[in-house]
């Protein structure tokens, strides 16, 4: 049965490996994916740790959905603790992995210690062993996993990577697998390079056995066609997540030149509709019917050939609007780059960004600019900083592979004022100020800035009151300046993600963007169908709720409490300075904002400062580990 | 009119639905490997064909069996093996071109059957790359690509003078 699959524990000390079947009742607390790696997380890791020590884990979960062929249900989720913030270190990466580890016998594996020299993990048909990565080290990721499905001759391997970023301990560096796919947050990469462990990799031909397969495959084609049929996802299908710029850009919305207007002038050059002459047709993860991403080719200039997929959204902005860049080559080179090197896109692309406007401000010595002509709009720049942080080259390049906060410990605090994080991470180029739902949601977020714990982004639709009453469960404006009952909509959206990235499932084929894409109900039908637990809807809440508590117990644990659930101070006294009338003129206003993080609190059931009530934990039946 | 199993290379995203489909429907596992349908990939230039049993006019399967075991149902056009006669001797797994035949579990020949006449690969392809149609509808499409590509051409020459 698909619930007692099993879990490979991996000591790249010892060389050990043990293996074990997952309980049911753990699968019925935490079921999958995110789930089970923080309960793992929680359980397994002593408080104070140092993240990049041989002590720290690296959990690697696919999710209890990870195989059926509806909702891009091959999903893979990467945890430790964080070298970036410190705080919890999680990541969702899309592709082929999760299914092939499924086919290959296992559904979590759990990597301690540190080996001696580079390696990679092998699981091929319910067998784990370890193997010298030394002819691994010092390759890209692409060559990496073409290299292990040689030495294997097998081309159907899939493998998590990482690239010169994660050799280097860049505190960001992402996990790779495929053309594009990546881990990209809170420097799972860096964990892995820590580690000495190149690469995990996965070939099986294994049955993944569901409880009722009929009904499944009937159930899965009508969630296919339901998500199929919703607006977003059809211009997905055409545009990817590229299509997110044509409302950021016209509404103001959207971050440029770092943090200081919200609309990119000039900048039809990075309109959706310009990848037509480079697309040579979309692609699509396992069992994904959207198909969001881009294969591009470029033919021209000093970088080409470039085959690539993407980019996303995410890329446009790193390399485009919030450094001033405005061609749509030059965010095709830096998404191939960031790819290649195993970096992570939004973290790279902000911190360029506040670089730059640092120099600007005259915050930056000539000797810390390392002779960079750091003038907004430098395309050259940009790819030369990603290849410099990256491969820890300089001084600049070096300081800013650890991340905001040690560069701003370095560079000055003044240059604090300018750095666009929350709890060290960067923020994406949404601009916030406008919406203090989507503000609630980034200061809130158990892994620091990021818009993929909690965005309730169909906020931004306008939707009748009745519906959003409908959804959520209790009024809210839907005014997306307001702050009426946004709480609600924030704490809603954050079960929700936190029940998707659990089962493996695409957080595009759920309640995102979509209004009308499946939720919690159809998730419980899918629950049964696959493994036959029936778990209801407001089990099913409840299970987010256990997972979100679990975290932030995780994170007091490290010292984190209310006092980092904040915003930058630019939210609070730069008022957006563009953009439509509803639009221009906002800031986030501190009391009613502090208010929110109130109300959200208290519908986690935490106190005044964000720390769960021994209640709330024995409700959820979380421990209280304080070490 | 009889349907056939076309495939668009060009409109394959890659994400493997047709293979889960397959394996759920004929063998009630989720297991790509013993799918009737494999999307074969070269990853690194981003192209995905789809590889299936083409259901042969003349099958070389057929002509190759020793036990007369492989037969055509008139009424979806789907090449059947006959299993109280095949004996496992995987003659048309060697012969066959397209790998269309395969050995699944336990060394059992087998292939795509069309689904009785319904592909579930082809009702779950959302960007259309397998379809099932009627051979003229295919003669139509092919010459309407090639159309479109001379389209393109006259109009490069006409703007060009």
């Amino acid at each position: 049965m698909v619930w007692n699959r099993k879990i490979a524990y991996i000591n790249l000390t010892t060389g050990k490996v043990k293996t074990k079947e997952i309980s049911k009742s753990l699968r019925k607390q935490f079921l999958g994916g995110r789930g089970l790696n923080m309960y793992h997380l929680y359980h397994n890791l002593k408080a104070g740790i140092d993240p990049l020590g041989p002590e720290n884990l690296l959990l690697i979960g696919s999710g209890l959905l990870t195989g059926i062929p509806a909702l891009g249900a091959g999903r893979c989720d990467i945890a430790a603790k964080s070298p970036l913030t410190g705080a919890v270190g999680d990541s969702n990466i899309g592709g082929f992995f999760a299914p092939e580890l499924r086919f290959a016998g296992f559904d979590h594996l759990m990597i301690t210690g540190k080996a001696e020299k580079p390696s990679y993990v092998w699981i091929n048909d319910g067998e784990v062993s370890i193997h010298d990565a030394t002819h691994l080290w010092g390759k890209d990721t692409f060559e990496t996993q073409d290299q292990i499905r040689s030495d294997h001759n097998d081309e159907q391997i899939k493998s998590l990577v990482i690239g010169k970023a994660g050799e280097n301990l860049v505190r960001y560096a992402n996990v790779r697998t495929g053309m594009k796919n990546a881990a990209g947050r809170t420097g799972m990469g860096c964990v892995m390079g820590s580690k000495n462990l190149k690469a995990v990799a996965t070939r099986g031909t294994m049955d993944v056995e569901f409880a009722y397969p009929d009904k499944l495959l009937d159930y899965c084609s009508e969630m296919n066609n339901q998500i199929t049929s919703s607006r977003w996802a059809r211009a997905q299908s055409k545009w990817g997540t590229l299509i997110i710029y044509s409302n950021t850009n016209t509404t103001g919305l959207i971050r440029t030149r770092n943090f200081q207007l919200n609309l990119l002038e000039d900048g039809e050059n990075l309109e959706p509709e310009v990848m037509d002459e480079y697309t040579i047709g979309m692609s699509g993860c396992y069992g994904c019917s959207v198909h969001c991403r881009h294969r591009y080719v470029l033919k021209e200039g000093p970088y080409a050939p470039i085959f690539g997929e993407g980019p996303e959204y995410t890329s446009l902005g790193a390399f485009g609007t919030m450094v001033d860049c405005k061609k749509m080559e030059t965010i095709l080179i830096g998404n191939h780059l960031v790819n290649k090197y195993g970096i992570d896109t939004l973290e790279v692309g902000g911190i360029i960004a506040w670089i730059m406007e640092l120099n600007e401000k005259g915050l930056l010595s000539e000797k810390m600019t390392d002779g960079l002509n750091l003038e907004w709009g430098n395309e050259e720049v940009v790819f030369e900083l990603i290849k410099r942080i990256s491969m820890r080259e300089g001084d600049l390049g070096n300081i800013l592979a650890d991340g905001f906060l040690p560069a701003i410990a370095k560079i000055g605090k003044e240059s604090e004022y300018y750095a666009m994080q929350i709890k060290g991470m960067s923020n994406l180029h949404s601009d916030e100020r406008p919406t203090p739902s989507l503000a609630l949601g980034i200061a809130t977020s158990t892994r620091g800035a990021d818009h993929l714990r909690s965005r309730p982004a169909i906020d931004l639709y306008g939707l009748p009151e009745e519906l959003l009453e409908e959804i959520y469960g209790a009024p809210m404006s839907s005014d997306y300046t307001s702050y009426k009952g946004k709480s609600r909509m924030v704490w809603w959206q954050e079960l929700l993600y936190a029940v998707t990235d659990s089962i493996g499932i695409c957080k595009f084929q759920t309640v995102f963007c979509a209004v009308n894409a499946p939720k919690f109900e159809e998730f419980s039908k899918l629950i049964e169908y696959t493994s036959a637990l029936k778990i209801s809807k407001p089990e099913l809440m409840e299970i987010g709720e256990r997972i979100v508590t679990t975290e932030r117990m995780f994170n007091n644990r490290e010292g984190f409490s209310r006092k980092d659930d904040k915003l930058p101070e630019r939210f609070f006294k730069e008022p957006t300075p563009l953009g439509l009338p509803i639009i221009k003129g906002k800031k986030i206003e501190k009391e009613k904002f502090n208010s929110l993080i109130d109300e959200y609190y208290s519908l986690h059931k935490w106190d005044n400062n964000g720390v769960p009530s021994e209640e709330t934990l024995q409700r959820l039946g979380i421990e209280n580990k304080q070490s | 009119m009889q349907k056939f199993l076309f495939i668009n290379p060009e409109n394959c995203s890659g994400c493997r639905i047709c293979e889960t489909v397959c394996s759920l429907h004929h063998e009630k596992v989720c297991n790509p490997t013993y799918a009737r349908i494999q999307v074969i990939k070269w990853e690194s230039s981003g192209l995905y064909i789809p590889i299936v049993c083409q259901q042969c006019e003349d099958p070389i399967c057929e002509t190759v069996c020793p036990m007369g075991a492989v037969f055509k149902d008139e009424t979806t056009g789907a090449i059947l093996i006959d299993y109280d006669l095949c004996v496992g001797c995987k003659l048309c797994v060697t012969h066959c071109p397209f790998g269309g035949v395969m050995i699944s579990k336990n060394g059992k020949i087998t292939k795509c059957d069309l689904c009785d006449g319904d592909p579930l690969c082809v009702k779950n392809c959302e960007p259309k790359a397998l379809q099932f149609i009627e051979g003229t509808a295919i003669n139509f499409h092919k010459r309407r690509v090639a159309a479109q590509r001379f389209s393109e051409l006259m109009q490069k020459l006409l703007t060009a003078t």
